[in-house]
């Protein structure tokens, strides 16, 4: 009897209260009045510069006045609550959020001091110059090869067969999927585990050679095994590339990123050093955030 | 207060369900026997009754191709029923009267003479000699020996005369009456005479104008389809237009014919009865059917794979052709056979712009008078003669096997098409 009595009780009350969870919650759902962004949002010699971003959704404003450099050769971490614009966001890098046609950028957003959101500006090559990788991992139907093959074929890359050829092997030993699929190119890329698959899209994401790789909760939908292998190899494709990682998984953003930013209901709360972001956080939210109050 | 199940003697509750789901189950196989048992029944009939068209009754005869009768040059003038005449009579010398001699006649039928005809243009060496000759029988010997005349019945009650029966015993006995394939059935038009039809002029007619309707209405369905999928704004046009489409998709197929009748023949002058107006007409009634099946295909291609095209920098375009397309392919093949399938068993529009005529010329081309395989069993179905019967099960027949060869070849193309994920 007392078992079931008390098993009741805790499907009603799910939530074991502890301190002032009470007030994190409130804050949780409250935009701050304060707007302004704290910590270090700007950095020397950067490759993408946001100035005073606005994203709508028709009326709705996913993204509030957000202002942020990404730095060359780094990882650019971005965190924050579900729902709190930091997909939306790294959508707006390359333009990805052009297919919905309810959304609406405003403010700049530049790549080597040209705005990516000028008229003149065609987004082909500019996804060719920033690239993405996905939540899900989404190969095509396609042979291993002729995935990382495409984007160089469309964009006329190569002039004979060998220098796809190389471009292929390249982008495959960059993306740490070579010595696993080099006797099996011609199969289907959508035969291989989860990890490899997300490990293939990076690869077709560097073969058309960009300067900055947009990542989107890469691991998300992988185990820690493949997890620890894209983090090392992101780790790896920093020398090379600028990176921008959204996750959710606040170990990954301490262990990929130099960088890391907080998102919150739309609004850049704090950017900063990643080391001082998950030591010393200068934002209440932030620390709510990463001490696990709320998220 | 919950009260745990017990895992040994579930409660009457768990029995009630499992009753419910035998139940449902029950109900499934007794409705997909139903419906295999009247396939089965429906099968049955047709083949039973439409077989015994894929065999014709003829009877031998020898014909003098003498010299006399080809005296003029032109060989089509030549008298071809006296000699179809002359040979009977050498058969039967006992026969004199006026009126036995026509019943004998009519022993044969009239396609006899083309029979001969055609045999001396294509090979104007046998004039001046005799040849044995198979000629088709009257469909009325035809029914007989195909036992669907009862010899028993009184003579008023029957088709054929007494004397008649006694003559084609007698053709019996000598083995010079005899049920052969039926040639004619594959290879010749329409007819008057049930033993002188055939279905060639149907097939062909068929062919030519689903033809038309594939070439027409799956390449426009298809572009349609992805247009308003992947290309057209969201707004109130694109919402009515597709409200139209799937109102177009249910409007009767006569509309379409008057709607043929109205715009390809009275306005634009098109000829008509011909394969062009009916492909047209079927085109534009199977429209709607691909393209709403087009967009559901496109629906149903993961939006993953477009934004991986799109995030390494294809076009929109590139992306579809690319990405989209081939795995939609399946999907829209299968509604273009539905669709090809529902033109093909259409009579409803075809009856308003002319396709119900009689014609007895094989239609050559797309502006020939032509008519289709549905409108020939309407046809041969409302025919009086008893050897139209068997025709029409055969028609049926050769229409089942048209759909199931469309069927087979959309299969093939579909696993072709398919990408394995």
């Amino acid at each position: 009897m007392d078992v079931t009595a008390s098993r009741m009780t805790d499907q009603i009350f799910p939530i074991v209260a502890v301190g002032d969870s009470a007030e994190a919650h409130e804050r949780m759902h409250v935009r701050p009045l304060d707007r302004k962004t704290i910590g270090s949002p700007f950095v020397d010699n950067p490759r993408m510069m946001c100035r005073d971003v606005d994203v709508f959704y028709g009326d709705k404003q996913a993204i509030n006045k957000v202002s942020i450099d990404v730095g060359q050769n780094q990882v650019l971490a971005m965190i924050g609550p579900s729902g709190c614009g930091k997909s939306t966001f790294l959508r707006c890098l390359n333009r990805m959020n052009d297919t919905v046609s309810s959304c609406r950028v405003q403010g700049e957003i530049s790549l080597d001091g040209i705005d990516i959101y000028h008229s003149s500006v065609d987004v082909v090559p500019l996804r060719a110059r920033v690239g993405m990788v996905f939540q899900k991992p989404n190969p095509f139907p396609k042979s291993i090869y002729d995935n990382v093959a495409y984007g160089p074929r469309i964009h006329g890359l190569t002039r004979d067969k060998n220098e796809l050829d190389e471009i292929v092997h390249t982008s495959l030993i960059k993306a740490g999927l070579w010595e696993e699929v080099k006797d099996r190119l011609r199969e289907p890329g959508t035969g291989l585990s989860g990890g490899q698959q997300q490990r293939l899209c990076i690869a077709r994401a560097i073969a058309v050679g960009p300067e900055v790789i947009l990542m989107d909760e890469p691991c998300s939908a992988l185990d820690p095994i493949a997890t620890a292998k894209v983090e090392e190899l992101i780790a790896e494709l920093r020398t090379q590339f600028s990176i921008v990682i959204v996750t959710h998984a606040m170990q990954q953003a301490s262990r990929v990123s130099q960088r890391t930013a907080y998102f919150h209901l739309g609004d850049l709360i704090e950017v900063g050093p990643t080391e001082k972001i998950f030591t010393n956080p200068g934002h209440k939210l932030t620390e709510d955030y990463i001490t696990g109050r709320f998220g | 207060m919950i009260t745990q199940p017990n895992l040994l003697e579930p409660g009457k509750d768990l029995k009630k369900r499992y009753r419910t789901d035998r139940w449902f189950q029950r109900i499934g196989i007794t409705a997909i026997t139903l419906a295999l048992a009247f396939i089965a029944l429906l099968f049955y009939k047709i083949i039973t009754e439409g077989y015994t068209a894929f065999i014709q009754t003829k009877i031998m005869l020898e014909v003098d191709f003498s010299e006399q009768t080809f005296a003029k040059e032109n060989l089509a003038a030549a008298d071809y029923p006296a000699l179809v005449k002359k040979s009977l009579s050498e058969l039967f010398p006992e026969v004199t009267g006026r009126n036995d001699k026509k019943l004998l006649f009519g022993l044969v039928s009239s396609g006899a003479a083309y029979k001969l005809e055609e045999m001396v243009s294509a090979n104007p060496k046998i004039i001046g000699t005799r040849q044995k000759v198979w000629v088709p029988a009257a469909s009325d010997v035809d029914m007989l020996m195909k036992n669907k005349i009862d010899r028993n019945a009184p003579q008023e009650n029957r088709r054929l005369q007494d004397n008649q029966l006694a003559w084609l015993d007698n053709l019996h006995n000598q083995g010079k009456l005899e049920k052969q394939f039926n040639q004619t059935f594959f290879t010749s038009g329409d007819s008057r005479d049930p033993e002188m039809a055939g279905i060639l002029g149907g097939v062909k007619g068929t062919f030519l104008t689903l033809l038309i309707t594939l070439t027409l209405a799956f390449p426009i369905g298809v572009a349609a389809a992805i247009y308003l999928e992947e290309f057209a704004p969201q707004n109130h046009w694109t919402d009515f237009i597709e409200v139209n489409i799937n109102n177009l998709a249910a409007v009767p197929s006569i509309i379409f014919g008057l709607l043929g009748l109205a715009v390809f023949i009275n306005f634009f002058g098109l000829p008509r009865s011909t394969s062009i107006v009916g492909g047209l007409v079927l085109a534009l009634m199977t429209l709607p059917t691909i393209i709403i099946a087009g967009r559901a295909s496109l629906k149903s291609v993961p939006p993953s794979i477009r934004e991986a095209a799109l995030g390494v920098g294809a076009s929109k375009m590139q992306t579809v052709t690319h990405h989209v397309l081939p795995l939609a392919m399946p999907g829209m093949l299968t509604g273009g056979i539905i669709g090809m399938a529902r033109a093909l068993g259409e009579t409803a529009p075809l009856l308003m712009i002319g396709m119900v005529a009689f014609i007895v010329d094989i239609p050559g081309a797309i502006s020939d008078p032509a008519t289709l395989l549905p409108v020939q069993i309407y046809l041969w179905a409302d025919s009086p003669e008893r050897g139209f019967t068997e025709k029409t099960s055969a028609a049926i027949i050769m229409l089942l096997a048209f759909l199931m060869t469309m069927n087979s070849l959309a299969i093939y193309l579909r696993k072709r098409f398919e990408i394995k994920w």
